[in-house]
């Protein structure tokens, strides 16, 4: 079962405390908002990600199982 | 979207509007033939051969989406709660005047296919969505409703409703979400197709054509449907036809019509060079495009599809960059203002279209853009931002050459040429309620 991160880009409201604790999974883009780095994350960054998870103050990134490791983002 | 031309060619959907028609009930009824819903006991094995021929007929939303009709009322059907069907007449698409059209001269169409979708999801009742800044379009359903009320035709309770009138407020969840008493603006889903809930009901929203379309194949059947089309591509379709020509209008026309053929009924002004296809989220496609048959899988290869039937054809008299520039901005405007790539995203995108195609020289511009465009894709609830990121990518593509040499700071032959483009004035004060 792989896991990946999630953003709801309208609860976001660009605090990037997200990107401060997992840095290896998020960067921010130019005005403050989360990018999600790579699609499912590696083992030993589980730990970082629910704390950036758990730490978010809008409650805007959360953590979704994928059954399949590489689903294409859909585009429509 | 008040004076409305009337529609042109009238063959199936708008069949008996020649003229500028209104088909009142009766007329309708006259043109059609009636509609028979299934009686109680029927309902069931009704249900079950109506969308066997609505898959055999190949059906496919006509709101942008174009996705098979059969599958996603499949999805309705089984649901445990009677679901909420709604008819999505919103047409936010400045360009785009065929729901209107529908509305204004076939509404009867509209309303039994409502009754059929209805019928087919178990539906609790009916809500048509018409802008409300859409008063022609408001006032043909609402004599339509009256009409059928005093035929004494009631096989549903249906609400005429009136969102507002913004680029966004008819994309699915912002519909939904509007309905279910909140602002009209998209919502987060986090899986895609995910349920749509309105008042605790699930909610089952198809376009406006869709349903008209529906409205014939529950008559005539769906090899009847099919052959609309031409070649692979099932049943006619309406595309609003602007730009360039001299009659622009909304057209029915078989799908799989070579493009140039489509275009041809607007009557062009002159040798048309490409077309903007499917609405402001759409994209442009260049001369080899216009060969191509009019249908999903024609225009699949050039990256495009007929989307919301615009067609906007141009025939090069106007500067590429600055069209390009004119929607940018324009959806920027219209973003509901929830997402931050959308937000922030879209003006700058904006900003530097507007620096390129006023000739500024800015080193590293188009490199700058295209970044942006990578930044902003698929990162705001909704499909909006997309849309502009498709739209920009295919001008990148066919205005190859006017990007470059603005860019390179070469003086544009066509500065301050007339735009093609209806763009309206931005909503502005923001109404979401």
């Amino acid at each position: 079962m792989e896991v990946r991160l999630r953003v709801d880009p309208v609860a976001c409201d660009g605090f990037g405390h997200c990107a401060e604790l997992a840095p290896e999974l998020i960067s921010l883009d130019e005005w403050g908002y989360p990018i999600i780095l790579g699609e499912s994350i590696p083992k030993q960054f589980r730990g970082v990600a629910e704390m950036a998870v758990n730490q978010c103050p809008r409650k805007a990134l959360f953590l979704e199982r994928v059954a399949t490791p590489t689903t294409t983002p859909t585009t429509r | 979207m008040t004076d409305l031309a009337p529609p042109l060619s009238s063959q199936r959907l708008l069949a008996g509007t020649d003229h500028g028609q209104r088909l009142n009930y009766e007329q309708h009824r006259a043109t059609h033939g009636d509609l028979l819903l299934p009686a109680r006991k029927q309902v069931h094995q009704w249900r079950t051969t109506m969308l066997d021929q609505i898959a055999t007929a190949g059906l496919t939303g006509r709101g942008g989406g174009g996705f098979p009709t059969a599958r996603k009322l499949q999805s309705g059907v089984n649901g445990r709660r009677r679901p909420l069907m709604v008819i999505n007449v919103m047409e936010g698409e400045p360009a785009a005047k065929k729901d209107s059209v529908l509305a204004c001269f076939a509404p009867h169409l509209i309303l039994d296919g409502a009754e059929v979708l209805a019928t087919l999801t178990h539906a609790v009742s009916i809500a048509v969505a018409v802008a409300r800044d859409n008063p022609a379009a408001l006032h043909s359903l609402e004599l339509a409703l009256s009409e059928r009320k005093a035929a004494r035709h009631t096989p549903f309770d249906v609400a005429l409703v009136a969102p507002p009138g913004r680029y966004v407020a008819g994309e699915e969840s912002a519909l939904a979400h509007w309905l279910d008493g909140a602002r009209a603006v998209p919502t987060f889903r986090a899986t895609k197709p995910s349920k749509l809930t309105i008042k605790s009901r699930p909610g089952v929203i198809d376009n406006a054509e869709t349903s008209a379309d529906l409205a014939l194949i529950a008559r005539r059947g769906p090899e009847w449907f099919r052959s609309g089309g031409l070649g692979d591509a099932c049943g006619t379709t309406l595309a609003t036809l602007s730009g360039n020509v001299e009659e622009p209008g909304v057209f029915e026309v078989p799908l799989g019509t070579p493009l140039r053929n489509v275009i041809a009924l607007a009557r062009p002004q002159g040798p048309i060079l490409g077309a903007l296809l499917g609405g402001y989220g759409g994209t442009f496609v260049g001369p080899a495009a216009l060969d191509a048959p009019y249908s999903q899988s024609g225009l699949r290869p050039y990256g495009s599809s007929p989307g919301a039937g615009v067609i906007v054809a141009f025939d090069g008299s106007s500067c590429g960059v600055a069209e390009t520039a004119r929607i940018a901005r324009w959806t920027a405007n219209e973003s509901a203002g929830q997402c931050g790539p959308c937000v922030f995203g879209l003006p700058a995108l904006a900003s530097e279209l507007e620096l390129l195609a006023n000739g500024e020289r800015v080193s590293g511009i188009q490199e700058r853009i295209l970044s942006h465009l990578e930044v902003i894709n698929g990162r705001g609830a909704c499909a909006h931002p997309d849309g502009v990121v498709r739209l920009v990518r295919s001008a990148f593509a066919v205005f190859a050459n006017d990007f470059q040499a603005h860019a390179q700071g070469v003086r544009c032959p066509r500065a301050g040429a007339p735009s093609v483009l209806a763009l309206p004035e931005n909503s502005g004060e923001i109404e979401w309620k």
